[in-house]
């Protein structure tokens, strides 16, 4: 499991041994696993694409007329859905971050023969269906249960209703119950990289860093911080892509004051029907996803990793 | 003045450990209430112990039907994504080619898309086909996510690969067919099974792709999805925590039986 956090953004292209058996072996290769992606991958974006600036109804089929209205119409009607997906979906990459490090930190450096064991219990949840462990937050939230009790008696509750999270003594169906399932669901899409990050790096860095009279707070904040950017950096884009376009906690977890896009298309594409507007919305949210990965790739100065 | 010490040498222990219960703490709920005998339809509160769902774990309609749907999706879309993925995976490590950048693209793009995205754009490239859907097409959509993830797992293990093993095994007259059997594909298999298990996991808990795309077949995940909204049957826990147990049992088998092979091998 820990193949998919560590292989997506950081799988270095290495110098190719230029071996040349059969010219057309690569290509042969290579063609059933294209193919499949192009039509089942590529081909669907463009579908949809074109579906989004078609107009018509679904008794009398619908035509491209190059009604780019859809995309604003959908702007405007749902800006306020995007804003959450983002609003919940940083948040939850934050609070993984700072969940996700020590841990990980724990099984690199500080776990010794306990590693494997809870490395295990890191990966193992993932095979109890996450529809079912988000059902067990409704119980672990339920409204009056011990840790909503908690809360509310160490003014937690105070602090996030002043914020805007929670609302009076409740936290199932609130932004809070929202954003707790949508960290709790991609946390091991933040520990698994890091890990793999901070375990490459050398300790004799950290004995030379003590050895030059450095307090352990300086020593992570000069090297082992650095030299864990490139888990950072894949850790919070593999949370923060799929929690964007994540519909399942809002709806388990939320009410309809908590809607996301992913929601908005969900039902648009599966109960509404409505085709085009569904369309320009899932095109916007993977245009704005590939922007922002992008913008944020760069500035962390790591391109040569994707 | 040595306990504030303590807390502060191992305060990041502390905090990683409660990560970790933060993140078992829904498993174990889970597990409690595959005991639980609730009033209503609903599982959430807890009532009194009970040993019926264990004992009748297909007692609710349907949901061992889901079951096999998943289990059998899983085991092709696994066959199929690892075929398809390890060929590609040769192919970008063993050879040079042209538009190579554009493959990689194209391999990388499902891993950082939303899944929400890629369920809506192949409804509509099926609506438009004027596709059936249902058990065939939630397939094709099953083998087209997994493979990206299949291809990074056996790229790494290629790519590690000692490329004098096979030079030596050619010197020793054996054909190209030969040490491809003989070497590279025993050299490559830890690499193949990752990617078979990372498939077959992603496939049978996949929700929002197949949720799109299943017209009016019932995988596990989708029967969840229902049972929230009608009532939870304590049966879902049951096969919550045995799929958690089984997971645990199987890696501690495999760490085991690796561990003894390295001590013979030592």
């Amino acid at each position: 499991m820990a193949t998919v956090t560590e292989a997506p953004p950081l799988a270095p292209e290495q110098p190719k041994p230029p071996r040349k058996r059969g010219r057309w072996t690569p290509y042969w290769l290579l063609l059933p696993g294209i193919l499949w992606l192009l039509i089942f991958f590529a081909m669907p974006m463009i579908y949809q694409a074109s579906t989004s600036v078609q107009t018509g109804s679904l008794e009398e089929g619908y035509k491209v007329t190059w009604h780019f209205a859809t995309y604003w119409d959908a702007l405007s009607e749902y800006y306020p859905q995007f804003l959450r997906s983002v609003l919940y979906a940083g948040s939850a990459t934050i609070l993984c971050l700072l969940l996700g490090y020590p841990l990980a930190y724990l099984i690199a450096f500080r776990a010794g023969r306990w590693r494997n064991l809870i490395m295990i219990l890191v990966i193992a949840p993932f095979f109890t269906s996450f529809l079912i462990r988000t059902l067990a937050w409704k119980t672990i939230l339920a409204d009056g249960g011990p840790v909503v009790g908690a809360l509310n008696t160490l003014h937690v509750l105070d602090v996030t209703t002043w914020l805007g999270m929670t609302e009076g003594d409740r936290v199932l169906a609130t932004p809070l119950a929202v954003v707790c399932g949508l960290t709790y669901n991609f946390l091991p899409f933040m520990v698994l990289p890091l890990y793999t990050s901070l375990e490459r790096i050398d300790p004799r860095l950290h004995e030379a860093a003590n050895d030059l009279y450095a307090k352990p707070t300086t020593v992570f904040r000069r090297v082992t911080f650095p030299l864990s950017m490139p888990g950072v950096v894949s850790g919070t884009l593999l949370t923060f892509i799929p929690a964007a376009g994540d519909y399942v906690n809002a709806d388990l977890l939320g009410s309809t004051d908590t809607r996301m896009v992913g929601n908005v298309i969900q039902t648009q594409f599966l109960r509404i029907l409505d085709y085009p507007t569904a369309a320009a919305l899932s095109f916007i949210l993977m245009a704005a996803i590939l922007v922002m990965v992008t913008v944020y790739i760069r500035r962390s100065g790591t391109e040569d990793l994707v | 003045m040595t306990v504030v010490n303590w807390l502060k040498r191992n305060l990041v222990v502390i905090a990683g450990l409660l990560t970790l219960s933060y993140l078992l703490l829904p498993n174990v709920i889970v597990t409690i209430f595959s005991f639980n005998n609730p009033k209503g339809r609903f599982n959430y509160e807890w009532q009194e112990f009970s040993t019926a769902a264990w004992k009748d774990p297909c007692g609710v309609s349907d949901m061992c039907g889901s079951l096999s749907v998943s289990l059998q999706l899983a085991f092709w879309a696994t066959i199929g994504a690892t075929l398809l993925g390890t060929m590609i995976a040769f192919a970008l490590v063993r050879y040079r080619f042209r538009a190579r950048g554009a493959v990689n693209s194209l391999i990388f793009l499902p891993m950082a898309m939303p899944e929400v995205v890629m369920a809506a754009s192949l409804l509509t490239l099926f609506l438009n086909l004027g596709a059936q859907l249902g058990f065939w097409t939630i397939l094709i959509a099953h083998i087209m996510f997994c493979l990206s993830f299949v291809v990074t797992a056996v790229k790494a293990r290629v790519m590690s690969m000692d490329p004098r093993l096979e030079q030596a095994a050619q010197d020793l007259y054996a054909g190209p067919v030969q040490t491809f059997i003989r070497v590279t594909l025993p050299i490559a298999a830890p690499g193949i099974a990752a990617g078979a298990l990372l498939a077959f996991a992603l496939s049978f808990d996949d929700f929002i792709i197949t949720n799109f795309n299943a017209g009016s077949t019932v995988t596990f995940p989708m029967f969840v999805w229902g049972s929230a909204q009608r009532g939870t049957p304590v049966q879902i826990n049951v096969i919550g925590t045995a799929m958690f147990v089984i997971a645990v049992l199987f890696v501690l088998a495999s760490m085991v039986i690796s561990n003894r092979r390295n001590k013979q091998k030592a």
